[in-house]
Parts: C-alpha cells; sequence; structure tokens
C-alpha cells in the first residue's frame, strides 16, 4: 500500500489560450506523501493542477489516479481552489460552503443525509471552525476563508487533495494549522499535492516536491530535488527558445500536436 | 379606493387573468433572476431578452398565428441560440465576454426589428400586437397565455427547488462542482434552459428592453436585506411578486399607464429603499454606525480626561468643573454637551451640584480605555520600534477599537506589563 502510485502524469502538453506551458511533463508520485509542486510564476503551476482535475483539455498525454482514469475515482479526489477564485459575497454560511463538500453525484436532487451533516461537524471541529459555523462567510478572515475551504475538502474524505496556494494571505496561526492538519493526512496514507511559491518555506513543508519550469526540471522526495543545480535550472530564467515557440504557436494559430498524434489515451502503468 | 377594491375582489376576468399572469412571470423572472445576479452574468439576462425578439418574429412568420406556445417555441429557439453563441464567443475568440454579450445582443435584437419591420409592412392583417412584445403590454393576456405562464412558473419553480444545492455549489464555485463529479454541464444547460424561458414570458408585459430590470433587481434588492441564499430567492420572489401586482393594479386604476414600465418602477423603487433602509449592508446603517463610533470615540476620550484629571489629584472619583474638563481637552461645545448627556444617562457620570464625576462603574470603563490605550503604546514601542514621539498618536484612536479578545492577546504578547513607554502606571481593573 505504501508505495502504491497515487499519481501518474504521463507526456502531458498543455496550453493555457493556446499557448503551451507545459511541455511533455512526466511524473509519477507516491502515495502517502505531502507534495509540493514548486517554480516560478507562470511556470505552469496552476495548469498543471486543472489537468489533473481535468477542469481543462490537454493537448496530449494523460493523467492516471490511482492507476484509473479520473472518473473512476472522482470520489477519492479533493481540490481546494485558490482563495481568491471565489466571491466571498456569496449568501452562505460557513457550513453551508463545507457541506458542498458533502455534494455528490450519488445525492443529486436529495437533501443531505444526517451523517453527512455529522462529517461537515467534524471537519468544521478540525479546522476550528466550528463556532463559526453560522457564520457568513462575506464576515471571514482571509486565514478563517483558507480553513473554510480546508474543511469543505476535509468532508469530502478523499485519499488524493490537490490544493492551489493554500498558504497565500494567510495568518501565521492558520498556515501552522494547516500544516499540522497536512501531516496528520500524510500520516493517514493520503497524498497532498500542494501548489507552492514560496521557496523559503518549501523545504520545511513538504517531503517530495515537483519542480516545474514550463517543463518538468525535477520530481523526487525534497533531498533529492532540492538543490542548487535544479533550483537554478527552475527559477534561472524561462527556456529562451521554448518560449519564442510558444509565443508563435499562441499568435499563428498553428496546432500543438498534429491529429495523428498518440498517446492521449493510455491504460498506465498499474 | 373603490377602484382599489374592486381590482383586489378579482372578479373582473380581465383584471384576474393580467394580474395573475403578471405575478407569475414577475416571480419566475426574480427566482431565477437571482441566479444570474449571482454568477454576474447581469447583462446575459438582457441580451438573451433582446435576442428572443427574431424568434418571435420567425415564428409568426411561419406559423401565421399568435398562439403563446408556438411564438414560445420561437423565443426559445433563438434564445437559446444566442446562449449558446455568447459562451461559443468567449470560449473561441479571444473577444472578452462583455464583448461577446454586447455583440450577440446587438446582431440579435438587430435582425428581429428587421423581421418585425417586414411583418409589419407585409399587411397580412392579423400582425398587429407583435410589436408589444418591444415594450411590453400586460393588458392584452388572454386566458391561454394565463396558462401558458402558469405552468412554465409551476416548472421553473420546481427546477430550481429541487436542483437548490446543485445550483447553490455551481453559483458559488462551479470548478469545485466539476472536480467533485457533479455534471455541471447539465446543470448549466438547465439553468440556461430556465433563464430563457422565464425571460420568454416575462417579456409579453414588460417587453424586451425592461426585461434585464425584472430579473436582476428583484435579486439585488433581496440581497440587501438577507445573507441567506435560501430567504434571497424567497424575497426576490415576492419583490418580484408585488412589483407585478402594483404594475396591474396602477395601470388598472389609470389605462393610460403602461403596466411592464409600472413594474419595473415599483421594482426600482423597492430597490432603492433596501439598498438605503435594509440592516447591516444598507446605506443608512452604514451611516448610524459611523455616527455610532464617533460618539463612541467622544464618549471614551471623555472618561480619558476624567480619569487623567482625576489622578492628578491622586483621587480616583473627584468632581470636576465643566471648564476644567473643557480646558484638557479642546472639543466644540454641542458635542461635549451630549457627550456629557450620554455619559450620565449611562450613570458612568454623577452630578455633584455644578461639578462631575467619575461612578464607581464610570471608573472601570475609564480605566478600560486608558489602560488599552497605554497597551497599546507598549505594543508599538517593543513590537514596531517607534520612536517615543511618535507612539501617541498612533495609539490614539487604537484604544476605541481594541476588542476584548484582541485585549486578552495584547496582555499576553506583552506579559501583563505595569508602565507604559512613557512611565505612566497601566491601570488594570482591580
Amino acid at each position: 500500500m505504501e508505495n502504491q502510485t497515487a499519481l501518474e502524469v504521463h507526456n502531458l502538453t498543455a496550453s493555457y489560450q493556446r499557448k503551451p506551458v507545459l511541455w511533455e511533463i512526466d511524473f509519477k508520485v507516491p502515495s502517502g506523501h505531502l507534495i509540493g509542486i514548486l517554480g516560478p510564476n507562470g511556470s505552469g503551476k496552476t495548469t498543471l493542477l486543472r489537468n489533473i482535475m481535468n477542469l481543462m483539455e490537454a493537448d496530449s498525454g494523460y493523467v492516471k489516479i490511482f492507476g484509473k482514469d479520473l472518473d473512476e475515482v472522482r470520489s477519492r479526489l479533493s481540490y481546494v481552489p485558490q482563495r481568491e477564485s471565489v466571491d466571498w459575497n456569496f449568501p452562505a454560511s460557513v457550513r453551508e460552503v463545507v457541506e458542498m463538500g458533502r455534494y455528490r453525484p450519488g445525492n443529486l436532487l436529495r437533501r443531505l443525509k444526517s451523517s453527512d451533516k455529522q462529517k461537515v461537524k467534524a471537519a468544521l471541529e478540525k479546522v476550528g471552525m466550528l463556532a463559526y459555523a453560522d457564520r457568513q462567510i462575506s464576515e471571514l478572515s482571509g486565514g478563517q476563508q483558507q480553513r473554510v475551504f480546508i474543511a469543505r475538502s476535509l468532508a469530502q474524505e478523499a485519499d488524493i487533495y490537490l490544493m492551489d496556494e493554500p498558504f497565500v494571505g494567510v495568518d501565521a496561526a492558520t498556515e501552522e494549522a494547516i500544516l499540522s492538519l497536512l501531516s496528520g493526512l500524510r500520516d493517514e496514507g493520503k497524498t497532498v499535492l500542494i501548489v507552492h511559491h514560496d521557496l523559503q518555506s518549501a523545504y520545511q513543508y513538504f517531503d517530495w516536491m515537483i519542480l516545474l519550469n514550463t517543463r518538468l526540471i525535477a520530481a523526487g522526495p525534497k533531498e533529492e530535488v532540492f538543490n542548487s543545480t535544479y533550483l537554478r535550472e527552475a527559477y534561472g530564467g524561462k527556456l529562451n527558445l521554448l518560449s519564442k515557440l510558444g509565443e508563435i504557436i499562441a499568435r499563428e494559430q498553428f496546432p500543438l500536436r498534429e491529429p495523428d498524434f498518440k498517446e492521449k489515451e493510455g491504460s498506465g502503468d498499474e | 379606493m373603490n377602484d382599489v377594491w374592486a381590482f383586489f375582489s378579482f372578479s373582473d376576468p380581465t383584471v384576474r387573468i393580467v394580474s395573475l399572469g403578471t405575478v407569475f412571470l414577475a416571480m419566475s423572472a426574480s427566482v431565477v433572476g437571482t441566479f444570474a445576479f449571482l454568477r454576474k452574468r447581469a447583462l446575459v439576462g438582457d441580451a438573451i431578452a433582446h435576442a428572443i425578439l427574431p424568434g418571435i418574429a420567425i415564428a409568426f412568420m411561419l406559423s401565421g398565428t399568435k398562439n403563446p406556445v408556438v411564438l414560445m417555441m420561437g423565443a426559445l429557439i433563438s434564445g437559446w441560440l444566442a446562449t449558446w453563441a455568447m459562451e461559443y464567443i468567449t470560449e473561441k475568440t479571444k473577444l472578452s465576454n462583455d464583448t461577446a454579450v454586447a455583440l450577440v445582443l446587438s446582431v440579435f435584437f438587430g435582425i428581429g426589428i428587421m423581421l418585425l419591420t417586414h411583418i409589419q409592412h407585409s399587411g397580412s392583417g392579423n400582425q398587429s400586437g407583435l410589436d408589444q412584445y418591444l415594450f411590453g403590454k400586460a393588458a392584452g393576456m388572454t386566458e391561454q397565455d394565463l396558462w401558458t405562464y402558469s405552468v412554465v412558473a409551476v416548472l421553473l419553480l420546481t427546477v430550481v427547488l429541487s436542483l437548490y444545492k446543485e445550483l447553490k455549489v455551481y453559483s458559488f464555485n462551479p470548478d469545485f462542482a466539476a472536480v467533485s463529479g457533479l455534471p455541471v454541464k447539465a446543470i448549466r444547460r438547465i439553468l440556461n434552459l430556465v433563464t430563457v424561458l422565464a425571460i420568454a414570458i416575462g417579456i409579453q408585459s414588460v417587453g424586451v428592453v425592461l426585461m434585464a430590470a425584472l430579473l436582476i433587481t428583484p435579486a439585488a434588492a433581496a440581497r440587501a436585506w438577507t445573507s441567506s441564499l435560501k430567504i434571497m430567492l424567497i424575497l426576490a420572489a415576492l419583490i418580484g411578486g408585488i412589483s407585478g401586482l402594483s404594475g396591474s393594479l396602477i395601470s388598472y386604476l389609470s389605462p393610460a399607464m403602461p403596466t411592464g414600465p409600472w413594474i419595473v418602477m415599483t421594482l426600482s423603487i423597492i430597490t432603492l429603499l433596501s439598498l438605503f433602509f435594509a440592516p447591516k449592508r444598507g446605506a443608512l446603517s452604514r451611516l448610524l454606525k459611523q455616527r455610532r463610533h464617533s460618539q463612541k470615540i467622544l464618549n471614551e476620550n471623555l472618561l480619558k480626561v476624567f480619569y487623567k484629571l482625576s489622578v492628578e489629584r491622586k483621587l480616583e472619583q473627584v468632581g470636576l468643573s465643566v471648564d476644567q474638563l473643557q480646558a484638557e481637552r479642546a472639543i466644540n461645545k454641542s458635542d461635549f454637551a451630549a457627550a456629557i448627556r450620554r455619559l450620565k444617562r449611562k450613570n458612568w457620570l454623577l452630578a455633584e451640584g455644578e461639578k462631575l464625576k467619575l461612578s464607581s462603574i464610570g471608573l472601570v470603563e475609564a480605566k478600560r480605555v486608558v489602560r488599552l490605550h497605554r497597551l497599546w503604546e507598549m505594543y508599538l514601542s517593543q513590537r514596531l520600534n517607534l520612536k517615543e514621539d511618535h507612539i501617541h498618536p498612533n495609539a490614539e484612536s487604537m484604544e476605541h477599537i481594541i476588542s476584548p479578545e484582541l485585549e486578552a492577546l495584547l496582555l499576553k504578547e506583552l506579559d501583563f506589563p505595569t508602565q507604559d513607554p512613557h512611565n505612566s502606571p497601566i491601570p488594570y481593573a482591580n
């Protein structure tokens, strides 16, 4: 169980607004780790995350989760979007947002069961927000908003957690609370992938790293990845030729892959 | 007055049809529009309303009848086409969403006007009344219309009620809904469909041009009163319904008055009143809050003056004259008098002949204010390394803001200091 592959990204190439931002990304992630996806601004971290969750279509390559297609294992996956990606003025209470974590294809058109509500409460308790359950989300601080998002994710009881910059704009106490929660999940054998931009804290937070700058620089245990050679490669300026080519592709509307390009599908290795 | 009674007795079948029909369609539009409002798609509704016109014209040209069901089918098709076109343009081209909306609105509306003009000049005798879709004409509603509208309204409400949970998460965080495995594409299509439906039945009474108001303003007004989506939906429906009813009442009382514009007028008035008077989110409550804050600041500053003058005399509750107080702190006369009145009412100040002194509960309050001021000074000098002459002005406003929770944190972090940076003692409650 320990060394089962939780996530496989195979030869993934993807573009954002027609501009290629990920080239041939290929790595596997074993389960039971706290993994940082690192890289400079515009290096494709969020695009990678969105591709893993099938929120956008790749030009080529595929993603397998526990050796299966996303649609077969959706309930084992949980997503924490960037805090700024939603309107916090939306008329909802903390409880209602966390309850969204229990909305499933299986309970479409139906009310939540009381067991769901119990799970929501448990998740709120874990992030220390149970006392705020009836608070309007518009009244929360940045750190509290992030806790609510994490609670919603916990309520999903998934095996893989994908989080987009959960440490941005939160107070020190929240940062610590989130980190200890995530370590707890890891210790239970869950896999947590986190898009993170701050190198300073990265080494302390994660035990596994994926270093990205439009292409994959390195992926592996942090001791192997976090060294000056790789970091310089990731942060020391972009690959000029590659990005120039990307600009031409975007401007001239060239297809990134020819129609007969294979590897859009795959069986995965597991 | 008798006319009002006549209206509300609903004995006149025309009144019954028109007012019920208007209420139904206004309520449907308000409920569906709430989601457009929350998804920040206010203008999309406007575009769809305009885009429905060519559909109605073509349906009439092909069928030669003004049967509401036939016309609505045409409306649905062109509304649907417009929705699809807006999404397609936004997704596949470099044009931004607002450009796509403007483009679709004007192109479809242009075609609609063109067709309508053509129909009017073709002299087919039956064409009169089609132009009512431009500005709306509720009075022309027939019993058949009413049946169509009530069926559609019930259908819309059923959809929204049964999909409530899904519509909520889809409106708040569509990406999250998608990753959770919810059928977001289907949810979007259903929401688009009910929006087009609500608009298609709405334009008969308010017309293409004013339809966006019926869709969005009830939601905006309701949002001012509540932060719960459920209550917001109910309120929006009520506000829409009341506006629909008063629109038909006004045009009944004075037949020269058009229904649609009066519905929108009523709506606008309700919305304006809501934005101003609603508790918490309304402008008035914000003004009152600001006033309360400035009164609190004045109260507390006055308590500080009492405390300072008392301590200087080595007595905690000494009687002080108004002149002594005013010499200490420049506050304009009427504000000063008002603050004294407020403090007396709270029993924080007691009269002693011509003089005033702190009561025992007033003293506790005064100590609290002075303590917060000095604690904050301490914090500024220790944590922000501010120079001594910068500390006092920076702490001056903070003492009014610091909550008991913050005070506890402050005390813990500073480890219960006894003196402030100017070596004045920090007064504790006991």
